[in-house]
C-alpha cells in the first residue's frame, strides 16, 4: 500500500499554490491534513501526478473573530479550534461537532478546510457548515476569489462545487448575536471517531420564556450531502420545544432524504437513527443550560 | 500486580508471583526485533497481484510490461511456480484440493494470490504489480454455505468432488434412547459470523538463499506446528537447509500467523534470484488474501432434557464454512471434540460436522481453535431450556455443572477431564459482580427505557494442545504426539540460559521459563537468560498453538532444569562424601542438613562439572547443559473407531457475568459491568494471565458486536480495511474485573493449565433476558 | 515516472537528519527504512491503527498519513526518544512493564506515544480521558485494561521509575538499552 509516484509542491504563497493549480488542473490534488487523502494515496484511489502542500501558508491558518462571524483559514487545525476558547464561545456548534471528528492524532493534522473540501457524507464538520450557512471562500488565479454558501458547496459524496483550479482559502462562519444561543450535536456510529451512521446537529436561540426566537437543523450521514432544513426551522421558531415537537420535526426531515445502505446501516436503520439524533439534539439544546449538551455516545 | 491466595503457591518461591515480563524492556524501548526489523543488504520486495473474481479461469497472463519497468526483478506467476514446489497439505484426507502459493489456471476466491512481483522496494513492486496485465473468464461461484452443499451447487474443486470437504457423524453414547426418555426437547440454530483475532501486526516473511551454504535463512512472523519441516518440503529442499529465527517478535497472532503461502513464494523467490527478499503484506492483502479469517458457522442443536432441568443429551451439526481451500481449517471442527458437553454433565452426543468449500477467502486457525464457536452454541442452548422450563438460569448451570468431586471426569466423546471446581467459580463470579447490585442496576435501566438483561455464561477451553484431532479427522495421520522441550546450559561462570525451539506472539515465554527454571534451581529468574534458537539449533516444538505452552515449555523447562538440579546435587554428594538424600539444595547451594556448615557453594558445584573431572562421580557427563523433551500428559494414543479420543490433557474453566443495555432508538449497546472467574491452575505469571484474559474478553466482545467479514453476493470482500472490520478500541472495552480461583491439575509440573491466552474467547450473549 | 527525490532535514529525536527521500515516501517508511528507527510499527497504513503513532512537534500523529516532506524542517519524537536518558525508562514505559501493559508488543511504540502525550497536558487524567487519549490507537492483546492501569499508576503522584539499569551517558533512541540481568 504505497503511493503512486507524483511531484510534490510546498506553496509558498497563495499565489504561487494558485499558480500551480491553474498549470496542473485535473492532475493536482491539494494537501491540507491528509488525513484522508494520504490514505486514499496509499491505496491508490487517489492518484494525483503534482501534490499540492498548501500546510505553509500562514493566511490560510488565521482564525479572526469579527462582529458577526468567525473566519478560518483553510487550514487551520481541527485540534487548534477545538482548543480554542474563544472561538468556542463565539460558534459553539463547531467545537460541539470537533469532539466527534477521528480521534486526537487525526485531529492534530486535520484542518477545518480539508474535512469539507473532502466532502464525506457523515462527516461533521460539512453537517455543521451547512446548518450554520457558513460561507466558503475558493479562490483561482484564473477568476480571483469567489464566495459559495455551504449549501451550494456540496454537490455529492466526495464531491464539492470547488473547480480543479481552486483552491478553499477560508471559511466564514456566522455568529448569532445575542443571548439564548444553544447548540448540541450528536451521532450514531459503530465505534466512537467512526463516521456516522446517522448525524444531527442544531442550533437555537431561546428566549428567557423558553421559546424559540431563531433555529437551524440538519443532518448528515443520509443523503450525498449533509442537509439542513430551514422551512422546518422557521417551524420551530415562536414555539417551545417539547419531545413531540422535536420528534415531529425530525420525521418532516427524515421524509425529506433519501438515505442509502451500507455494511452497517441499512437505509432503514439510517432514517430511524437520524429521527432519534435530531429529536436528542432539539431536546439537549432547548433544555435551559448554556448551549446545550453535546449528547455523547458511539454505538458500540 | 498482587500475587494470588491460594495455598498452591505457598510451594513456591517465584512462580505465581507479580514479575516484570523480561520482554517489556525491549518493547517498551522500542527495540523489539519483528521480522518487518531484520535488516538485509540487496533485500527485495513482493508485492502481489490478486484476483478480482470470486471464481474464474485464467486465461492468459501478460508480465512483460512490468518485467520490463526500472528496479524490477521477477514477475513470477503460478504457472512457474506450481512446477517448482509441492503442494501444501490440506489437513484432511482431500489430495485434490491441491494449495499453491500463486493460482494456476483459476481462481478460487476474491483476493487469491495469481502474480508476484519482486522489486527493489515494495513502492516499485506496486507501481509494476499495477502493469500485469491478466484476462479472465468468470465462472460460477458459491458463497451461501448451506447453497455450496447441494448438489447442483458450482464446484469449488471439481477435481475433488462436492464442496463438503469433510464429514463425519459421531454417536458418543445411546444418544436416541436418552432422546427418548427425557422429557422435553429443544432445537434451535446458533450462527457464528466470520470473524478472527487480527493481529496489528501482519504477515511478513523474510528470506535469504546462500548458494556456499545451501541453507535458506527465513525470518517470519509465525506461529505455526512444523513450519521448517513443512516449508522444506514444500521447496523440496532438505529439512536442513532451512534456517527459521524463532528470535523475532512476533506482533500478536492468536492462531493467525500461518504463512506457509508466503514463506514458500519468498523462499522460492530468495533461491531463484539470490538475493534476500521479503513479502510484508500491506492491510489489505493480509484481510482479503492473507491467513486472517476465522470459524464461519452454522449450528443446528438439540437438547434433550427433564422437567426438573437435567439435561441428558445432545444432537449438534456443525456446518463450517472454510473458504476455497483447506489448510487446518477443518481440524477446527476437532477440537471441540474434547469438550464436547461444555462444563455439562450430559451423558451422550451426538457430533454431526461438516466442512464445507465456498468461494472464499480461506479460514485459518483462530483463538481458541473451533472451541469458542462451540462453547457459544451450548450455552445458547443452556438459556434456552431454562427459558423453557421458566427456571432460573443459574440454578439449572449449578443442577447440570460437573461436580469437583467428580474428576477426572469422562465425557461421551473419550476425554477426561482432568480437574475442576465449576460451581466455586460460578458462585464467586456472581459475588464479585456483585449479582444482586448489578439486578437492581439492570432495573434502574429498564425503568429508564432501556432494553436491559445480565448475561451469565459458564464453559470450558481445553489447553495443553494435543494432535488427537488429526488421526481423528483423518484415518491416514497417525499423529500421537505434539512434544515440547527445552535445553538448559549452566556456563562456567554460573549464568543460566535456556533454550527454547520456537517463536513467541505476546506469550512471555522467556518470562515463562526463566520463572519455571528459577523456580527448581532457586535462582533469580531475572537472571536467567531465555533465547529462542534457530530450527537447527533447536530441540522439537510444536509452537505455541493449542494454549499448550504454559503446559508443555512450562513442563519441558522444569524438566531440564530438574536433571540439573539432580547432577548438582549428584556432585555434592560425591565431593561431601554423603548420600543425595541427606542433602539439602537451597538457592543453588548444597549442605548437609545436618551439618550445615559442610557445603558446596554453586560457583564451586560449577565449576567441578565444567573443569575438575576428577571430582565428578565416576561415569557423568562433564559440564552443565541438559534437555527435556515432553509427551503432551495424557497424550500418545489413537482415537477408537467410533471416535473416542483423550484430546487435551487440561481443562480450563470460566464464567461470564455481564450486564448489558440496549438503546432501543439507536440500537447503541453499553456494557455496564463485566466479570470474568476463571480457574486455570496455579497462574505460573498472574499478570500474563491476566493480560490474556482482558485480552480474550476484548476479542468476544469484537466478534459479537462488531467484527465480521463479510462478503457480497458476488464474492467480494465487503470489510476489507480498518475502516470497515471493525477492531474495538478502548472506548468500547470495558473495565473487566477478573476473579481467580485455582484448582490445580493434577497432570501438569505445578498444576499450571493454560494461561487464558486462548482460555476465555467465549462470546457473551449478553441480553438472555430481552 | 518516478518523482525526483528531495532532501529533507527533520530533527528526530534530538537529532539533525538530512536524508533523501522520494515524496511518496511516508513519515513512518522514513523513520524505519531511512534512518533505521523501526520502534515505530506499521499496522494499516490508512490510518486507523495508531501502530505508527509518534509526535510531530511534540504532538501525536499518525506516521502514515503524511510524507516525510511534509515534516521538512520540524521535530519528531519517537519510541526510541521518549527515555529521559540511555539506559532510564519514563514514567510511562515503567508503568507499563509494571502492569504488563502489553504482550506482543507490537501496538506498544504508539500506545506510549498516546500515552505520553496525554500525560504532558493532563498530568493526572481520569479513567474516560486514558481511554479517549487512546481510542485512536488499536491493541489486539489487552483489552486496554492494562494499558489504563499504566497510565493511572504512572500518574500516582509519586510514582518512582522502578527499572534496575543505571542511565548510560548518550541521547536516548541511539543505542540500544544496557541489559539489566546478568551483569
Amino acid at each position: 500500500m504505497k503511493a503512486a509516484p507524483f511531484e510534490y509542491v510546498l506553496a509558498e504563497s497563495l499565489d504561487h499554490a494558485l499558480e500551480c493549480l491553474d498549470q496542473y488542473g485535473l492532475d493536482a490534488r491539494t494537501l491540507a491534513g491528509g488525513q484522508s487523502l494520504v490514505p486514499m494515496m496509499a491505496m491508490r484511489l487517489a492518484r494525483p501526478s503534482m501534490l499540492l502542500d498548501i500546510n505553509r501558508l500562514a493566511e490560510l491558518k488565521q482564525v479572526d473573530i469579527r462582529e458577526g462571524a468567525v473566519s478560518m483559514g483553510a487550514t487551520t487545525g481541527q485540534r487548534a479550534i477545538e482548543n480554542n476558547i474563544e472561538v468556542h464561545g463565539a460558534i459553539p456548534l463547531v467545537r460541539d461537532a470537533l469532539r466527534w471528528v477521528g480521534h486526537i492524532q487525526t485531529r492534530n493534522r486535520g484542518t477545518i478546510g480539508g474535512s469539507l473540501v473532502h466532502a464525506d457524507p457523515s462527516a461533521e464538520l460539512p453537517l455543521v457548515a451547512v446548518v450554520l450557512d457558513a460561507t466558503l471562500r475558493l479562490c483561482s488565479k484564473a477568476d480571483g476569489e469567489r464566495e459559495i454558501a455551504a449549501q451550494e458547496f456540496f454537490l455529492g459524496p466526495m464531491f464539492t462545487a470547488t473547480a480543479e483550479i481552486e483552491c478553499l482559502t477560508s471559511i466564514e462562519w456566522p455568529i448569532w448575536e445575542g443571548s439564548g444561543v444553544r447548540t448540541a450535536f450528536d451521532e450514531t456510529a459503530m465505534r466512537h471517531g467512526d463516521f456516522a451512521m446517522a448525524s444531527a446537529a442544531c442550533q437555537l436561540q431561546i428566549d428567557e420564556n423558553g421559546v424559540c426566537q431563531r433555529a437551524a437543523i440538519g443532518i448528515g450521514g443520509l443523503d450525498g450531502v449533509p442537509r439542513s432544513f430551514p422551512e422546518l426551522a422557521q417551524q420551530l421558531v415562536g414555539q417551545r420545544i417539547d419531545v413531540r415537537l422535536a420528534r415531529e420535526i425530525a420525521h418532516c426531515a427524515v421524509q425529506q432524504t433519501e438515505p442509502g445502505s451500507d455494511l452497517h446501516a441499512d437505509a432503514e436503520f439510517r432514517r430511524q437513527l437520524a429521527v432519534v439524533m435530531l429529536t436528542r439534539v432539539l431536546q439537549a439544546a432547548s433544555t435551559p443550560s448554556p448551549h446545550g449538551t453535546t449528547n455523547s455516545t458511539a454505538h458500540a | 500486580m498482587t500475587d494470588p491466595k491460594h495455598p498452591a503457591y505457598n510451594a513456591f518461591k517465584y512462580i505465581g508471583r507479580h514479575r516484570r515480563a523480561v520482554e517489556h524492556r525491549r518493547f517498551v524501548t522500542g527495540q523489539g526485533h519483528y521480522a518487518a526489523d531484520v535488516a538485509l543488504p540487496g533485500l527485495l520486495h513482493v508485492a502481489i497481484v490478486a484476483s478480482p473474481y470470486a471464481s474464474a479461469r485464467i486465461v492468459s497472463i501478460d508480465t512483460s510490461t512490468a518485467l520490463s519497468m526500472p528496479g524490477v526483478h521477477d514477475v513470477l506467476t503460478g504457472e512457474e511456480l506450481t512446477a517448482q514446489i509441492e503442494p501444501m497439505l490440506p489437513g484432511v484426507d482431500a489430495p485434490k484440493v491441491a494449495r499453491y502459493p500463486l493460482a494456476k489456471g483459476v481462481v478460487r476466491y476474491a483476493g487469491e494470490w495469481v502474480v508476484a512481483v519482486a522489486a527493489e522496494t515494495r513502492a516499485l513492486a506496486e507501481d509494476a504489480a499495477e502493469m500485469v496485465m491478466i484476462e479472465y473468464e468468470q465462472t460460477p461461484h458459491v458463497i451461501d454455505t448451506e447453497g455450496a452443499m447441494a448438489e447442483d451447487a458450482p464446484r469449488v474443486h471439481p477435481d475433488h468432488g462436492p464442496n463438503v470437504i469433510w464429514h463425519r457423524k459421531f454417536t458418543w453414547g445411546p444418544v436416541d434412547e436418552h432422546f427418548a426418555g427425557a422429557k422435553h426437547q429443544i432445537n434451535y440454530r446458533a450462527r457464528w459470523a466470520r470473524s478472527s483475532t487480527v493481529p496489528i501486526e501482519t504477515f511478513v516473511a523474510t528470506c535469504l538463499w546462500s548458494d556456499a551454504t545451501q541453507i535458506l535463512d527465513v525470518w517470519a512472523s509465525i506461529q505455526m506446528p512444523k513450519y521448517p519441516d513443512l516449508l522444506a518440503k514444500c521447496l523440496r529442499i532438505p529439512g536442513n537447509s532451512v534456517r527459521v529465527h524463532f528470535d523475532v517478535d512476533v506482533g500478536g497472532s492468536y492462531g493467525v500467523k500461518r504463512g506457509l503461502k508466503h514463506s514458500i513464494l519468498v523462499g522460492y523467490l530468495a533461491k531463484k534470484l539470490g538475493r534476500p527478499v521479503r513479502f510484508l503484506e500491506d492491510r489489505l492483502e493480509n484481510m482479503r488474501g492473507g491467513d486472517m479469517q476465522g470459524p464461519d458457522r452454522i449450528f443446528d442443536v438439540s437438547l434433550a432434557f427433564d422437567g426438573d432441568g437435567t439435561i441428558r443429551s445432545m444432537r449438534m451439526r456443525a456446518v463450517d464454512d472454510i473458504g476455497a481451500y483447506s489448510g487446518r481449517s477443518p481440524l477446527q471442527l476437532g477440537k471441540p471434540v474434547g469438550a464436547i458437553v461444555g462444563p455439562y454433565r450430559i451423558a451422550s452426543v451426538e457430533y454431526d460436522a461438516y466442512s464445507v468449500m465456498t468461494n472464499k477467502t480461506p479460514q485459518e486457525a483462530v483463538r481458541g481453535f473451533g472451541q469458542a464457536p462451540t462453547n457459544y452454541a451450548i450455552e445458547t442452548g443452556i438459556d434456552k431450556v431454562a427459558r423453557f422450563l421458566g427456571m432460573d438460569r443459574i440454578a439449572l448451570r449449578r443442577k447440570n455443572l460437573i461436580g469437583k468431586d467428580e474428576f477426572p471426569y469422562l465425557i461421551p466423546s473419550g476425554t477426561r477431564y482432568d480437574s475442576g471446581d465449576y460451581e466455586t467459580v460460578l458462585n464467586t463470579s456472581l459475588s464479585a459482580a456483585p449479582f444482586n447490585a448489578i439486578e437492581q442496576q439492570r432495573d434502574a435501566l429498564r425503568a429508564q427505557g432501556m432494553l436491559a438483561g445480565i448475561g451469565i455464561s459458564t464453559c470450558l477451553e481445553p489447553s495443553g494442545g494435543n494432535s488427537a484431532f488429526e488421526p481423528l479427522f483423518n484415518a491416514k495421520n497417525e499423529t500421537t504426539t505434539w512434544m515440547d522441550s527445552c535445553l538448559i546450559r549452566i556456563d562456567l561462570n554460573g549464568a543460566v540460559t535456556a533454550l527454547m525451539g520456537t517463536s513467541t506472539s505476546g506469550q512471555a515465554h522467556e518470562t515463562l521459563v526463566s520463572t519455571v527454571v528459577g523456580e527448581i534451581l532457586q535462582k533469580d529468574p531475572d537472571s536467567v537468560r531465555v533465547l529462542h534458537a534457530d530450527s537447527l539449533n533447536a530441540l522439537p516444538s510444536n509452537s505455541p498453538v493449542g494454549s499448550r505452552m504454559a503446559i508443555m515449555l512450562g513442563g519441558a523447562a522444569a524438566g531440564a532444569a530438574k536433571i540439573l538440579k539432580s547432577k548438582l546435587l549428584a556432585i555434592a554428594a560425591h565431593n561431601l562424601g554423603v548420600n543425595e538424600d541427606a542433602l539439602t539444595y537451597e538457592d543453588g547451594n548444597v549442605f548437609i542438613q545436618d551439618e550445615p556448615a559442610r557445603r558446596l557453594e554453586w560457583d564451586a558445584l560449577v565449576e567441578i562439572a565444567h573443569r575438575k573431572y576428577h571430582r565428578m562421580p565416576t561415569g557423568m557427563e562433564p559440564g552443565l547443559q541438559e534437555k527435556f523433551c515432553w509427551e503432551v500428559p495424557s497424550g500418545g494414543q489413537l482415537p477408537t473407531e467410533d471416535g473416542r479420543v483423550q484430546m487435551y490433557p487440561c481443562h480450563s474453566f470460566e464464567c461470564h457475568v455481564v450486564l448489558a443495555s440496549i438503546d432501543p432508538d439507536t440500537g447503541k449497546t453499553t456494557l455496564h459491568r463485566y466479570v470474568v472467574g476463571h480457574d486455570c491452575g496455579v497462574m505460573i505469571s498472574p499478570d500474563v494471565v491476566h493480560g490474556m484474559t482482558y485480552g480474550g474478553v476484548a476479542h468476544g466482545l469484537g466478534a459479537a458486536l462488531l467484527e465480521k467479514f463479510a462478503y457480497s453476493d458476488e464474492g467480494q470482500l465487503l470489510s476489507g480495511t480498518f475502516m470497515d472490520y471493525l477492531l474495538p478500541s478502548s472506548e468500547e472495552v470495558p473495565s473487566i474485573t477478573i476473579v481467580d480461583h485455582c484448582t490445580p491439575s493434577p497432570l501438569t509440573a505445578f498444576g499450571q493449565k493454560a494461561p487464558a491466552k486462548r482460555a476465555i474467547w467465549v462470546v457473551q450473549r449478553p441480553l438472555p433476558a430481552l | 515516472m518516478p518523482s525526483p527525490p528531495v532532501t529533507i532535514e527533520i530533527k528526530v529525536n534530538g537529532l539533525l537528519r538530512a536524508q533523501m527521500v522520494e515524496p511518496r515516501t511516508t513519515l513512518v517508511d522514513f523513520l524505519r527504512d531511512h534512518l533505521g528507527l523501526t520502534g515505530t510499527h506499521v499496522g494499516c497504513e490508512h490510518g486507523v491503527c495508531g501502530a505508527c503513532s509518534i509526535l510531530l512537534n511534540g504532538e501525536p500523529v499518525r506516521s502514515c498519513c503524511m510524507f516525510a516532506v511534509q515534516a521538512n524542517g520540524m521535530s519528531v519524537t519517537t519510541v526510541e526518544g521518549l527515555a529521559p536518558q540511555r539506559g532510564c525508562l519514563s514514567k510511562i514505559q515503567d508503568a507499563f512493564c509494571e502492569t504488563h501493559a502489553l504482550q506482543c508488543g507490537y501496538c506498544t511504540p504508539g500506545m506510549l506515544i498516546a500515552c505520553h502525550a496525554l500525560v504532558q497536558n493532563t498530568p493526572q487524567p481520569d479513567e474516560a480521558q486514558i481511554r479517549e487519549a487512546i481510542g485512536g490507537n488499536l491493541c489486539r492483546c489487552t483489552g486496554y485494561q492494562q494499558i489504563v492501569d499504566a497510565v493511572k499508576l504512572a500518574t500516582t503522584p509519586g510514582y518512582q521509575v522502578k527499572e534496575k539499569s543505571e542511565p548510560i551517558a548518550g541521547q536516548p533512541g541511539q543505542v540500544a538499552i544496557k541489559e539489566a540481568s546478568n551483569d
